[in-house]
């Protein structure tokens, strides 16, 4: 791991405090194990909780694949076996998280002297925000300097910068042309235009508190803690949180559990990062991609080389010729890669050899055209022309033509080709992009690269600022869609499983964000399942009621006390309500992202709005979720009517119904999303 | 942190940081480089010689430099790094990319 090396190594000139250091951080992490015997009892409590619902649940899903599964009715039975097996491991995902859920203790007190740069991102958020947020970020204690740093390049926000005496930061001219990378890249320019060991990332909405310094940097005694995420929460949030902005189980327990395996999440906002971390994976990441690059174009070049050499003339032996020395410097330089000779000389070299062979080329072909000028003056010079002469003269203009558009056009595209092969990522506006810029939500990216290289992370769940949620539906849902789609493209360019720089805990913990984001499909499934009973009396399960209850009613309740206990008196209800009624979000999220990912196409990509949009309920947000509320309706009154005409069967009509009740209570949470007028403050009176 | 540049011979600039070249020292690397190549000498040494300690933002304004010359239709090289120095080029899979020569003298061969 050398984020540890690194970092002891970055402690040199200085051993005798370095010992010390390292002292701190073994009583650090002993103090953990000795929390208060409350939260011991209460944890054992919880894992026994867990281990409950898992072998529960096992013995309801070996039942039902193994014993129930009705193959009569496949194209339906199979698709509900495969939804719950999907529910139970997200369970199961869910409870390994709470293992380790525990309150962190106090960290050690902020030592003096640390250099802090405090970010805030921005994009095209109103002004008068930005600078409450910078307001607020300047009277933090600690001392640090503040920066905004500005994507939208507006002049009203320098000005407003300028005369707050905080920094202003926006991109330079590097970035005209290559990609921006959203705030991603916003962070990255600013990295290498500051220089504070530590940085603190904060969303123009979110405000921070004084204390928010003095209260995270002395988890950085830990010299191999790399992030310090602490929680957002909202201030414009009505009471009953229609929206479902305030993700308390996140900032909580699962964040506090994520935590207990090493794999806190980096959050965006609201979070400090080692400069020195984010750094080597700027350059571990620069490394890995100038080596990938060039192989790649050395692969492709002998390719289009190749092309270039039969598509040639078979009697130009010039050109045939400079094909031939290009293709043994293309085989040289690859040769050279091979051996581990350092790219940077092996690319050198090829771009000096390139540019002689050019130069010759250049030479030869002017000498050629002057050649078959001349031929051509000649054949004009004679009157009568006869027939097969201006046949032949056809034939060298179509010759020449074809040179100059054939050989020497692949030569040029070849040579566009191997000019690429180099070291300076000259496609990026800077070869170093410490965030990472594989996804549209850089911040998970980013802290799993952190933990692959061996850095630690820290959730602090203090509260320490506060951030605007949306105040609409469809900002709401445009938010949620952008985080599914970003975790969606890390999954399937990163995938966690495969990262062998983290423990099987810590991919684990990945993994679970991202399997929950697949949650659109099973509710498909759990809406489609009673309306095909209902209207056409078709059962995927093959079984009597009683089997069946006794199987899954332990596991369902058990299920919901883990919630409840894991929650310690935090809502849980609505969220699990808004996992399954945003489905329309998380199958478009997760087919955009494959989209994207493998045909790049791009996702329709929208920044947040801070702001309330404007216009009545739009119902029009949720279509799919009223039609399948009308069709689960519609179904409930044909099972009812095939009931009393006595085609239906009883029990499993009872059962679909409760079934319909409860899906429709899971949808009904969307009501209140869609008249909510936004966030209004209660007037002070007197 | 101080720098001295200089030329060694036809058109080739040479850099010498001494002290730490770390996040506080490495901005000013960076738009050394950048000054020496804009002033038409695109073929540059970094003379490691007198630097102690490098971190990763150092790192960052050697490889920053790199691609300005590059860019330019010139180099970037390092030379005479003690051990530190060659310890993080190497944890850092930098040697890869970069090559270290002996001295300053010798990173453009003899001529």
């Amino acid at each position: 791991m050398p984020a540890a090396i690194l970092s002891r190594e970055h402690a040199e000139g200085d051993s005798a405090a370095r010992g010390f250091r390292g002292v701190d951080v073994v009583q650090e992490r002993v103090s953990v194990h000795r929390a208060d015997p409350e939260v011991t009892t209460r944890l054992a409590v919880l894992r026994l909780i867990v281990v409950a619902t898992v072998v529960l649940g096992l013995n309801y899903m070996v039942w039902r694949w193994f014993f129930s599964l009705n193959w009569g009715a496949w194209w339906i039975a199979l698709p509900l076996v495969a939804a719950e097996t999907y529910s139970l491991i997200d369970v199961s995902l869910f409870g390994l998280t709470m293992w380790r859920a525990r309150p962190r203790p106090r960290p050690p007190v902020a030592p003096a002297g640390l250099t802090v740069d405090v970010f805030i991102t921005t994009y095209n958020e109103p002004v008068d925000l930005v600078i409450e947020t910078a307001t607020a970020a300047r009277a933090i204690r600690y001392p640090h300097r503040t920066w905004i740093l500005d994507d939208g390049d507006r002049p009203e926000m320098s000005e407003a910068a300028t005369s707050l005496g905080v920094g202003y930061i926006t991109r330079g001219a590097d970035w005209l042309d290559r990609p921006l990378h959203a705030k991603a890249g916003n962070l990255n320019n600013a990295l290498l235009a500051t220089d504070g060991e530590f940085l603190l990332i904060l969303d123009a909405d979110q405000v921070p508190l004084p204390q928010i310094l003095d209260e995270t940097l002395g988890y950085f005694g830990d010299e191999s803690v790399a992030l310090v995420q602490t929680p957002q929460i909202f201030g414009n949030v009505t009471p009953g949180d229609p929206l479902g902005s305030q993700a308390g189980l996140f900032y909580g327990p699962i964040q506090q559990g994520k935590d207990g395996w090493n794999a806190a999440f980096f959050c965006g906002s609201n979070a400090l990062l080692r400069r020195e971390a984010l750094m080597q994976l700027g350059i571990a990441g620069y490394v890995a991609e100038v080596e990938r690059a060039v192989l790649t174009a050395l692969r492709g070049a002998r390719r289009v080389l190749a092309k270039a050499a039969r598509s040639a003339p078979r009697d130009n032996d010039v050109v045939l010729g400079a094909l031939a020395e290009v293709a043994s410097a293309v085989e040289t330089a690859r040769l050279e890669v091979a051996a581990l000779k350092p790219l940077s000389s092996v690319t050198y070299a090829l771009q000096r050899r390139i540019e002689e062979i050019s130069r010759g080329m250049v030479a030869i072909d002017i000498h050629l055209l002057a050649r078959d000028l001349d031929a051509l003056r000649e054949m004009g010079g004679d009157d009568e022309v006869e027939w097969d002469v201006l046949m032949d003269m056809e034939s060298t203009v179509e010759t020449l033509a074809s040179r100059e558009l054939s050989p020497l056009g692949a030569f040029e595209s070849v040579q566009t080709l191997l000019r690429s092969i180099d070291v300076d990522r000259a496609e990026e506006a800077q070869p170093l992009m410490p965030l990472a810029t594989i996804s549209v939500t850089e911040d998970m990216a980013t802290s799993m690269r952190l933990h692959d290289m061996g850095w630690r992370s820290v959730y602090h769940s203090g509260l320490l600022a506060v951030g605007l949620a949306p105040e609409d539906l469809g900002t709401m849902l445009k938010q949620r869609l952008r985080w599914a789609q970003g975790t969606m493209q890390v999954f399937l360019k990163e995938n966690p499983l495969r990262q062998r720089g983290m423990t099987i805990a810590q991919r684990l913990m990945y993994f679970s964000t991202m399997w929950s984001y697949l949650s659109g499909f099973a509710a498909l499934i759990y809406f489609a399942a009673p309306i095909v009973f209902l209207c056409f009396g078709i059962l995927p399960v093959n079984t009597t009621a009683w089997e069946f209850f006794l199987r899954f009613v332990p596991f369902m309740a058990l299920n919901q006390l883990l919630f409840v206990f894991a929650g310690r008196g935090i809502p849980t209800w609505r969220g699990q309500q808004y996992s399954l009624a945003l489905f329309p979000v998380w199958i478009r999220a997760t087919v955009s992202a494959a989209a994207n990912v493998y045909f790049k196409r791009p996702l329709g990509f929208v920044v947040t709005p801070k702001t309330r949009q404007e216009g009545g309920p739009n119902w029009r947000l949720i279509t799919p979720q009223v039609c399948v509320a009308v069709a689960l309706v519609i179904a409930a009154v044909i099972g009812t009517t095939r009931l009393v005409l006595g085609v239906g069967e009883p029990i499993g009509t009872a059962v679909n119904l409760g079934w319909v009740v409860f899906d429709l209570i899971v949808l009904s949470v969307l009501v209140p999303a869609v008249l909510y007028r936004g966030f209004q403050p209660k007037e002070v009176s007197g | 942190m101080e720098f001295t540049s200089g030329e060694i011979a036809d058109g080739i600039a040479v850099v010498r940081p001494t002290g730490r070249l770390n996040m506080v020292s490495a901005g000013r690397l960076r738009e050394l480089i950048t000054s020496t190549v804009a002033g038409g000498r695109s073929r540059v040494v970094v003379d490691l010689t007198g630097v102690e300690f490098i971190d990763s933002s150092g790192l960052g304004a050697l490889i920053s430099g790199l691609k300005t010359a590059r860019q330019a239709g010139g180099d970037l090289r390092i030379a005479a790094p003690n051990e530190q120095v060659s310890l993080v080029l190497r944890l850092t899979n930098m040697d890869r990319v970069l090559p270290v020569y002996a001295s300053a003298e010798t990173a453009y061969g003899n001529g």
